[in-house]
């Protein structure tokens, strides 16, 4: 808020009007009209099979693509290509020095993206608590219903596909964005403007997701199914549109964070001294690279069916039922391996921290990361165990799944080491990580029920799976989410969040979200289906005590948000430099980070864990005397 | 920096927006097709409940009862004063005995399953279309059906021939258009909600004719409220 | 796991305290659990497939209360008696690495892991242990066979039964003690023929036809859902299956042949699969 000069700030309109959030947004809804109507007066009405159909396939996507465009448009992503089209000079910069404007545009600083990932995708993820919060209100009596049964699917639905939607990217996207160029002593990440684009397609998708509930939702849930999804209400366009949107931001994120951490790291940096947390963000960004594009080829194929009459999912059409079951489940389960991955890397990078102690295992756990990776390519099928796959490849996909709980046990035998022996210190952020190792095993032992082809006779599709993904994809990634907010804020705003509210969240956090998924393993045992709205009287308590558990788990989010609030807005109290004692680079620059991050490219001379071992930092600018702030 | 009172009201007003806006997100969701719930007289006879549920089906429903689904095939309920109106959802006596007189204005579709095409869990296994008792529809000729599966109960119903003379384009269709009536009884047994649906893929546009109309309460599906 | 360092005389040793503490943990906890919590498990006995599931999560239940009870143990342990709240900031010793560690644990979890999948393959080749196999089953009991068609449709299942002229009747009945072969096909999305008691999960798939084995044993109820959703009422999709003694099922079927003779003719013959028309107009 400092300036050497006085500087004049234009008026409110003259900010307003440019490429910014703003002029995307009408760009966007004009752009949707145009659509809209360009596909009316082409097609005619409708282009069905029959007349009396009343929606118009072709309209609603072209109204969504073309609202889609305006959208970028407006926000300025075609700018630079035009301009240098036109010959003028390449820049990687774009509103880096433009005040807090520069959070509602395209912005070229890694810093600012990283700060507007975690503000939207904490916003949708909201949303998507609110459906949850639904869902349990529907589930408290089984012969009442809250909402009509055809709504019921669409909240689940909802619920369910924002929520992966927006964790796949939900610690790379703020915590990949703002650190790792930092980490690897880089100045900015390999394509500005593309991770600039990431960040607002997930914006756009992520409305465009909610606005089925105009167009009568969708009843598939988050898996999409076909054939059922050729039949919905045209808010399937909407579900499509959306994964699609996010496939494609995955794919570029991923792609410019490997090409960001292969090429850009600074000297001294090799391979065994890079933070675990690069290590989880490279290999999740490969699994995002080469699963992503195979969700968005089947959403095509989807799209098609619905639009064009093709019939690649129709088996009386000659197509296959299969065929959309097992590309999604290519694609899914390396996604749910994208939403696990960067909790292990999270957990392990704040463990030596707090336990004070070097990461016990350094190539054992990096040997972890990349196993999971590679192995989570090979086990799709357990998702498909009962549905009539041929029954020679089970044994294969049984004995794979086993095979993935053994590198993930490498990251819990890592941190278990890291804390042997420790000077343990239970600050927020390590309470999270520590209540990581908890979800994590019960939802990896429950794991091991489910690839049991026997077992999961019983439990495939009952709320023993739902609860099972819920430990591992909530319990394990969200927890490090707020870990590494709690871990991460202080130096990212320069201002300390509140710790006596950080720790009554967490354990307000924990003890309901354990409270709210443990007695559905039960509820799955006894035979409760998932996405069902009715369910017999005898499991009536059993809903009734995990609905309120969840209404408490709302309450905890909005206890956080009361933390994050009153600490950054009112409180305001600022954060020392290095308030952890970290040995890690980010922990050396004063905070906010400045803009080009380092005043020189700084030389590593070791890894980030040297508790107990050396004094001084891990790095020192090239040339600079050691020990500089 | 703003003064606290600044900020204050800032946040205080974002809530109340974000308050706002949530209220009408659940409110859209909780209202979203469904379909009021329609009390249906009851007589007593003998100390027994009975009820005349008088059904009409139609090809499209028109854009006065349903201004967003113009074109989408529908139940309608006669009320007490005569008039059709738009309600899936209907609330009946429980131990009672339920006369159901239904008037067909639509062209057959065809079942996909022939099973259907035998009425089930109704008085005699038997139907009376047009006046003359039938035990079975071919499968080709069924509309619509009636059908509650807690109940057992599946009842075809007729069609309008596609040559018919005066047929009806949209609800509410009067009596003097083409049409085939459809009577049966069944019995109501204790309370509680049963769905109930048509199982004739008459949706169409939509794949396998299950779609639109047929997946949205208010037209081809709904409840037995049963109290 | 001891590591020559400069306070290991002063230090007890944790490493055997912890597990001693695990050793004692296990050797209760496990037959405690295997013994009361194992036939706890569902889908109960009802037929031989629902015992051999049950058989199942008993084993890996056992086999993993070990496991959980090491790792809760040394949790406990480490967060307690390694705690330096408060104070000023120390650093713990630098261990980084130890081989023989890795190696125990890596070897010990590959071992679990590679029991756990030849168990589960062994029991799964014997009679598909109540899931679907698809249309053409490698795991298939040997044995006279009653077959069965399910056919999920949008939103009932109903049932043929191909050794009585191919009768097709709205309720699933099936006589006690036989091995029956389910044919679980669907006329128009994805459906999944769960039968809870039974044991039974199978995918119905149009155009597909997906084979399950099924023992029963005694006469009993059993409840059937839906397990994959299929659209408005897939949450509605449930109905009551009885097993009944063979007599009672003999006289049952001339009873639904009986009340279903006069759509007998319209239905189209047995098949494992069918492709009604897709979609026919509305007048």
């Amino acid at each position: 808020m400092s300036a050497a000069a006085v500087t004049v700030r234009p008026p409110l309109w003259r900010r307003l009007v440019g490429f910014n959030l703003l002029t995307a947004c009408v760009l966007g809804v004009g752009g949707w009209y145009v659509g809209w109507f360009a596909a009316h007066g082409v097609a005619g009405k409708s282009i069905a099979y029959f007349s009396s159909i009343d929606y118009n396939e072709v309209s609603i996507i072209l109204a969504y693509i073309c609202g889609v465009l305006g959208f970028l448009i407006g926000l300025g992503f075609f700018n630079y290509p035009l301009a240098r089209l036109r010959g003028y000079p390449p820049s990687l910069r774009a509103k880096e020095n433009e005040g807090v404007g520069r959070y509602f545009g395209l912005c070229t600083d890694h810093k600012v993206v990283g700060i507007q990932y975690l503000v939207g995708i904490g916003f949708f993820l909201f949303i998507g608590g609110l459906n949850a919060m639904l869902i349990r209100t529907e589930l408290l009596r089984p012969n009442h219903q809250v909402f009509p049964a055809g709504t019921y699917l669409t909240i689940v639905g909802l619920h369910g596909t924002m929520m992966m939607g927006m964790m796949t990217s939900g610690i790379l996207g703020p915590f990949g964005n703002y650190f790792v160029p930092i980490l690897i002593g880089a100045r900015r990440m390999a394509f500005p403007r593309i991770e600039a684009l990431t960040f607002w397609l997930l914006m756009a998708g992520g409305v465009i997701l909610e606005t089925a509930i105009f167009f009568g939702g969708f009843p598939t849930g988050w898996t999409g199914y076909a054939p059922l999804n050729v039949q919905s209400y045209p808010g399937m366009d909407c579900y499509i549109i959306f994964f699609a949107l996010v496939g494609i931001s995955m794919t570029l994120l991923g792609l410019n964070m490997i090409a960001t951490i292969v090429t850009m790291r600074a000297p001294g940096l090799t391979w065994t001294r890079l933070p675990i947390f690069v290590w989880g963000v490279l290999t999740t960004s490969a699994l995002m690279v080469l699963a992503a594009p195979v969700l968005i080829a089947t959403l095509g194929m989807a799209l098609l069916d619905r639009a064009a009459q093709t019939t690649f999912f129709i088996p009386s059409g000659g197509g296959s039922s299969y065929l959309y079951q097992n590309l999604f489940w290519v694609f899914g389960h390396p996604e749910v391996y994208v939403l696990a991955l960067p909790g292990f890397a999270i957990v392990l990078e704040i463990l030596p921290v707090f336990a004070r102690k070097p990461l016990w295992g350094y190539r054992l756990a990096v040997a972890g990361l990349l196993g999971v990776s590679l192995l989570s390519f090979f086990v799709w099928q357990h998702h498909l165990f009962v549905s009539g796959i041929n029954g020679d490849v089970r044994p294969f996909y049984m004995l794979s799944t086993e095979l993935i709980s053994i590198p993930t046990g490498f990251t819990f035998i890592c941190g278990m080491m890291t804390l042997w022996r420790g000077r343990i210190r239970y600050s927020v952020p390590m309470l999270f990580c520590l209540a990581w190792f908890f979800n994590f095993l019960v939802g990896g032992l429950s794991g091991v029920f489910l690839s049991d082809v026997p077992s999961d006779v019983t439990t495939h599709g009952s709320f023993f799976s739902m609860a099972h993904f819920h430990y591992t994809i909530m319990g394990g990634p969200v927890f490090t989410f707020f870990a590494a907010i709690y871990y991460w804020v202080p130096k990212m705003t320069g201002v300390q969040l509140n710790e006596r509210l950080g720790k009554i969240h967490f354990w307000t956090m924990f003890i309901a979200f354990n409270s709210t998924f443990f007695p559905l393993f039960i509820a799955g045992f006894l035979g409760q289906p998932r996405r069902v709205v009715t369910y017999p009287l005898n499991l009536q308590f059993i809903n009734d005590w995990v609905s309120a558990s969840a209404f408490v788990l709302g309450a905890s989010m909005l206890l956080f948000l009361y933390n994050f609030v009153r600490s950054l807005v009112f409180d305001r109290v600022p954060a020392p430099v290095n308030p952890w004692h970290s040995k890690s680079i980010e922990w050396q620059l004063p905070s906010p980070i400045p803009v080009h991050n380092f005043d020189r490219i700084p030389v590593f001379s070791g890894d980030p864990y040297g508790y107990g071992e050396t004094t001084g930092p891990v790095a020192v600018p090239a040339g600079a005397p050691a020990g500089s702030d | 920096m703003r003064p606290t009172w600044w900020k204050l009201a800032g946040v205080a007003a974002f809530v109340a927006a974000a308050g706002v806006l949530i209220g009408l997100y659940v409110s859209k969701l909780s209202t979203d097709a469904g379909s009021s719930a329609y009390t249906v007289p009851v007589q007593m006879s003998g100390g027994h409940p009975v009820v005349n549920l008088t059904l009409e089906t139609v090809a499209a429903v028109g854009p006065k009862l349903s201004p967003g689904h113009p074109d989408f095939v529908s139940y309608l309920i006669r009320d007490s004063k005569g008039n059709w109106r738009r309600s899936t959802v209907w609330r009946l006596p429980a131990n009672a005995t339920i006369h159901v007189t239904i008037y067909n204005f639509d062209g057959a579709s065809g079942l996909r399953n022939p099973l259907f095409a035998r009425p089930q869990g109704v008085d005699g296994n038997t139907m009376v279309v047009d006046g003359k008792s039938l035990a079975v529809l071919n499968p080709d000729d069924a509309s619509h059906t009636f059908a509650v599966a807690q109940y057992g109960l599946v009842v075809p119903i007729a069609p309008v021939p596609d040559d018919a003379k005066h047929p009806c384009d949209f609800a509410p269709c009067a009596l003097s258009s083409d049409h085939r009536t459809i009577q049966f009884t069944f019995h109501t047994g204790a309370k509680g909600h049963y769905r109930w649906q048509c199982l004739v893929p008459c949706a169409a546009g939509w794949i396998y004719g299950f779609g639109g109309p047929m997946q949205t309460i208010g037209y081809m599906d709904g409840f037995l409220d049963v109290a | 796991m001891s590591v020559a360092s400069a306070d290991r005389t002063s230090e007890p040793n944790h490493a055997k305290r912890v597990l001693v503490v695990w050793a004692v943990a296990s050797v209760i906890a496990t037959p405690l659990v295997a013994i009361f919590v194992g036939p706890l498990f569902p889908p109960g006995n009802g037929t031989e497939q629902s015992r051999e599931q049950g058989l199942s999560n008993t084993w890996m239940v056992s086999v993993l209360t070990p496991v959980a009870c090491l790792l809760l143990v040394f949790f406990v342990y480490a967060l307690t008696q390694f705690r330096h709240d408060g104070g000023a900031i120390i650093d713990g010793p630098p261990l980084r690495n130890e081989n023989r560690i890795q190696v125990v644990w890596v070897a010990a979890s590959a071992v679990i892991v590679l029991f756990f999948a030849g168990f589960g393959t062994y029991e799964l080749l014997q009679n598909g242990s109540g899931g679907g196999q698809g249309p053409s089953p490698i795991a298939v009991p040997g044995g006279h066979k009653l077959q069965v068609q399910v056919i999920g449709q949008q939103w009932t299942f109903t049932y043929r039964y191909p050794s009585y002229g191919g009768l097709e009747t709205p309720q699933l009945v099936v006589p006690a003690d036989t091995l029956i072969e389910l044919h679980v096909t669907s006329l128009d999305v994805i459906h999944s023929f769960w039968a809870y008691e039974l044991g039974v999960k199978a995918d119905a798939n149009p155009g597909v036809d997906n084979i399950a084995f099924v023992k029963t044993k005694g006469p009993r109820s059993f409840h059937i859902h839906c397990a994959e959703l299929c659209g408005l009422w897939h949450g509605y999709m449930f109905e009551t299956g009885r097993v009944v003694p063979q007599a009672q099922f003999a006289s049952w079927i001339a009873q639904q042949q009986q009340t279903f003779a006069p759509v007998a003719k319209y239905l189209p013959a047995y098949a494992t699969t069918y492709s009604p028309d897709p979609q026919r107009r509305a007048g």
